[in-house]
Formats: C-alpha cells, sequence, structure tokens
C-alpha cells in the first residue's frame, strides 16, 4: 500500500485541457478551494465542470477556463446567485447542463455503478428536458407503462474533493453535519484527489469519531493533500463557518477586471492567505 | 380581536392552513412567512408534521428562525440533502416555494429570465422544483404580487404547472395554493390558477391589476384573520423580533 499523500505544488501535473471535472461539496459549502486555486494556477482550460455550484464554479468562469457547467444550481448560499456564473451565462461565453439536483445525483450514482443510466420522475414535464434533448426518457416495461426519464451517467475524468480528516492512504473523514454527495463524485471519477484539513495516521480517525463518519475509503481515493482552510472562504464544519467578508468580497469582484486581479492574486496564485485563516478561525 | 393584524400576518395563518391534511410529513418551507407559518401549524392543528431546521435535521421543536440546528430546538432525524430526494420521491413531503414567475397554470420558475442560451437575467437555476413538483404538493410563496411575476408563460420551466403535468402523466403531481401579499390563489378544474380570497383592506381590482393574465378576484370572499391564540403563538413565541415584517413590503394594519 503505497502512501497517497502529495504536495500542493505538484497537483498542476494532474489537470488536463479538455477534461471533466467533477466538485464536490454544496453551493458555499465544503468546497475544495485550494484544489480549485491549483487548477487556476495550471492554467487548464476548455473545462467541463460537474458541480452543486458555487464559487468553485464562478471562480472558474472569472478565470475563463470553463466551456460547460454541469449543475442544478450556482449558488453562494447567503447570496443567492453567484455573480461571476451569471456574468458567464449572460455573455452566452459558457454552456450549461442544467438538471434538477435529484438528476444530477442519479447521474453520478449511475457513472459509479458503471450503468448507462438511473430512472427517475424527477424532470418530467419541466423544461430541463427541453433545454437538454440528449436527455431522453423510457417506458416501464412492466404493467404500470409508466414513462420516466432515463438520466445518463455523468462519468468524470476527475473528482476534487475536500474532507475534514483523511490517512495518507486515501480514507477520508467528513465531520460535519451533511456528506453533501461526495462519495458519488469519488466513484463516478476516474481518478480523485482528496484534499483534508488535517492527515492523520488510520487509528487516529476512530479515535474520537464514529466510524460512520468515514465517507470515502483508500479504494475510491488516488492522491492525498494536506490542506487546512483548504475550503476556504466556503464552510468547513466543525472546523470553521464560512467566511462571509471574504465571500463577499469575491462576490463584489465580479463588477470590473481591476478588483478581480486584486482577488485573484491575493487568494488564487497564493492560498496561504486562506490557511492563515483558518489557523485563527 | 386585535385590530392591528397586518398582511403578514394573514399570510402566516394562509401558510399555516396548507398543513391541515398534511399528517406525518417533512414540511419544507422556504422564506420568512412560510417558515413562521409551517412552525405555526405543528403548535396548533398539526402536530404530526415534521420540520426541518433548512441545512440537516428535522427537527421535533423548531430551531429559531433562519437559524440551523446548532442555535437551539429539538433534533429528531438527520436529512442531509442525498437523503431529502429520498424523501422526495416517498412522496412524504411538501414544499413551499418561490418563484420569480408564475403563469396561469402554475408552472414556476426560479432558473434564469430570458433565453436559456444566452438570459437577460441568470437567476438560481431549477434546484429542487421540477422533483418537488413532479413528487409531491407543493405550494407557492409570493411577497410582491406583481405582473412582472404572474406572466403569460415563464421564461423556463422549474416548477411543473398543471398542464405540463396532465401531458407528462405525472400522478403524484399536486399543486396546492399561492399565497400573496394580495390574495390566495388556488386552480380551477382545468387547472387555470383562480382567486380563492383576497386579503381584508385589498380591492380585489388591484389583485387583477396585478396579475399578467387573465384573473377575475371580484367575487372572492376575504381571507380568513388569524385567531387571538395565533397571533399570540406569532408575535410572542415564534417571530418576536417580528423578522415578518421584512418580508411583506408594507405591514399595513387592516384589522
Amino acid at each position: 500500500m503505497a502512501g497517497k499523500l502529495m504536495d500542493a505544488a505538484d497537483l498542476g501535473g494532474l489537470f488536463e485541457d479538455g477534461m471533466t471535472i467533477g466538485i464536490g461539496g454544496w453551493g458555499s459549502r465544503r468546497k475544495p478551494m485550494s484544489l480549485v486555486a491549483a487548477l487556476v494556477r495550471s492554467g487548464a482550460k476548455d473545462l467541463r465542470i460537474v458541480s452543486f455550484g458555487g464559487p468553485d464554479v464562478g471562480t472558474l468562469c472569472a478565470t475563463g477556463q470553463v466551456r460547460e457547467v454541469v449543475h442544478g444550481f450556482v449558488t453562494l448560499d447567503s447570496i443567492a446567485v453567484d455573480p461571476h456564473f451569471a456574468a458567464s451565462r449572460q455573455a452566452g461565453s459558457i454552456t450549461t447542463t442544467e438538471l434538477d439536483e435529484s438528476m444530477l445525483v442519479s447521474g453520478l450514482r449511475a457513472a459509479g455503478r458503471r450503468l448507462p443510466f438511473e430512472v427517475t420522475r424527477s424532470g418530467l414535464g419541466s423544461d430541463v428536458l427541453t433545454v437538454n434533448p440528449q436527455i431522453r426518457t423510457i417506458t416501464s416495461p412492466y404493467a404500470d407503462g409508466q414513462t420516466l426519464v432515463a438520466m445518463p451517467a455523468v462519468p468524470l475524468d476527475l473528482a476534487l474533493i475536500h474532507l475534514n480528516r483523511a490517512d495518507t492512504l486515501g480514507n477520508g473523514q467528513c465531520l460535519g453535519p451533511d456528506p453533501y454527495v461526495d462519495d458519488l463524485f469519488a466513484r463516478a471519477a476516474a481518478r480523485t484527489i482528496l484534499s483534508a484539513e488535517t492527515v492523520l495516521s488510520t487509528r487516529e480517525l476512530t479515535a474520537n469519531a464514529h466510524p460512520s463518519t468515514l465517507l470515502l475509503n483508500r479504494t475510491m481515493v488516488d492522491h492525498v493533500i494536506e490542506a487546512p482552510g483548504g475550503a476556504h472562504f466556503t464552510a468547513c464544519l466543525p472546523d470553521y463557518p464560512r467566511n462571509e467578508e471574504l465571500q463577499r468580497e469575491y462576490a463584489a469582484a465580479a463588477a470590473d477586471p481591476a478588483p478581480w486581479e486584486r482577488y485573484r492574486a491575493t487568494y488564487l496564485d497564493d492560498e496561504s492567505i486562506w490557511r492563515k485563516e483558518a489557523v485563527n478561525a | 380581536m386585535s385590530n392591528d393584524i397586518t398582511i403578514a400576518e394573514i399570510c402566516v395563518a394562509a401558510c399555516s392552513d396548507i398543513y391541515r391534511e398534511s399528517g406525518e410529513l417533512l414540511a419544507h418551507a422556504v422564506g420568512i412567512v412560510p417558515s413562521i407559518g409551517a412552525r405555526l401549524a405543528k403548535l396548533t392543528h398539526s402536530p404530526d408534521i415534521i420540520l426541518s431546521d433548512g441545512e440537516a435535521f428535522m427537527m421535533s421543536e423548531a430551531s429559531p428562525l433562519g437559524k440551523p440546528a446548532s442555535a437551539g430546538g429539538v433534533i429528531e432525524g438527520w436529512a442531509p440533502f442525498r437523503r431529502i430526494f429520498d424523501i422526495v420521491a416517498t412522496g412524504r413531503r411538501q414544499s413551499i416555494m418561490g418563484a420569480s414567475q408564475i403563469d396561469q397554470y402554475g408552472n414556476q420558475n426560479i432558473s434564469l429570465i430570458g433565453d436559456w442560451d444566452k438570459p437577460k437575467r441568470q437567476l438560481i437555476g431549477v434546484r429542487g422544483a421540477p422533483g418537488n413538483t413532479a413528487n409531491h404538493r407543493v405550494d407557492y410563496w409570493v411577497a410582491r404580487h406583481s405582473a412582472r411575476l404572474f406572466v403569460e408563460s415563464v421564461d423556463m420551466v422549474s416548477g411543473v404547472g398543471n398542464d405540463r403535468a396532465k401531458a407528462a402523466g405525472l400522478k403524484h403531481h399536486h399543486l396546492g395554493v399561492i399565497i400573496t401579499n394580495l390574495a390566495v390563489l388556488g386552480y380551477d378544474e382545468n387547472g387555470r390558477v383562480k382567486v380563492l380570497s383576497v386579503h381584508p383592506g385589498v380591492d380585489p381590482q388591484e389583485v387583477t391589476d396585478n396579475t399578467g393574465f387573465p384573473l377575475d378576484a371580484s367575487n372572492a370572499p376575504e381571507t380568513r384573520l388569524p385567531t387571538d391564540e395565533e397571533l399570540r403563538l406569532i408575535r410572542e413565541v415564534i417571530d418576536p423580533r417580528a423578522v415578518r415584517n421584512r418580508e411583506v413590503p408594507v405591514p399595513q394594519p387592516v384589522g
């Protein structure tokens, strides 16, 4: 069993132009922002991003690295709409596959199970099916004869996930109230990069926490990064809440190129400032 | 009877009435007035409904308004987002959602304004609206009843309306009511929006004038007033800081 711990400085080699990248977390909650910053620094472009979107999607829209976003929403939670994502949509500079939230869950689950689709009722009758003609319906072969949505699998080249704790083997632990669907992202992906607030020995993971907090097992993870503050400015409970002040600064930077360049230089080119804030939190 | 009852309080009581026949299910309420209404229902006629903290927990005693379970209340269940989708699929849930547009068949839009390819204004996205409307009862809360919101046809169908549901064969589709700052709306036998009641103090013509499709409010009865006990619960127990007045534009005394 080889250790999977790697240095954040070496992440760049894992990103390629044109990749489909799934990003864990939910809105402005436990997003792998440190990994997103590494993706920005790599300069990889023409990306297809799959996400329950928040500032991860907005950041990659602002840097012009996104070709397509696959999403059920893009929100900052305390700010309803991510302004960077909205600006890209309104400029027509990205394409989107917009889905009901549960349809995206179905698509990721199908991919993780190596199935072509998952049947669901969600989406029927709505314009999700109108604007996504690639999504087809299917008729039940049984007596009910119902017409349902055949939500196609959403396989990923790469998944980026941030959790509270991990060991060097790739066992990942969620200590917060909601695991979101990070395990489905990992299963849907050919490779997964996991960042964690703290890397511990395997024994320490369950010394004071129930084993049910172990969300990812090591078959689901290829690389482990220790990134204290790695979800900043999004919430990473119970380690720290959302940094609303920094989120407001991020959102305000959508108005003009100059504040965005300042934001980018401060928080993306070198995210060590987030780590300091995490330590001070 | 209090003589200083506000529109917000009338709307809270109307939201509470949504849960009268609910029984034991998860009550999901988006917005301040619906959240107060769900709490009021639980404390009065519908003790079996399960409240949510809006994050990951089911609450047998509600957390403070707008706050997660960590701020207080009594947790009775764990409902992280993925489990919410399982609950939605069982149908044991009801949702009061907001809307950016609603049309005459109850089709609702929260996704965007303008064209799909290049929207004039990107909004939050369809979120769970397609799944909610396909699976269980959905009601809508509109704090500002206007002709820009109630439109002839919505720009993107996020929540499925009655005409679309019929065409798609959605047998679990159930649109309840639309509660606005002017009126309570429902649906006629053809699935078209109709007026159920107009709030006391509101001119029925105002409802018609602020709706972008034909809507006759002239013969509608008045929306019921909250009882003294409901007013006490709203003002002293659920919302003592009167957050409700921030959501409804003009808190006019009407009693």
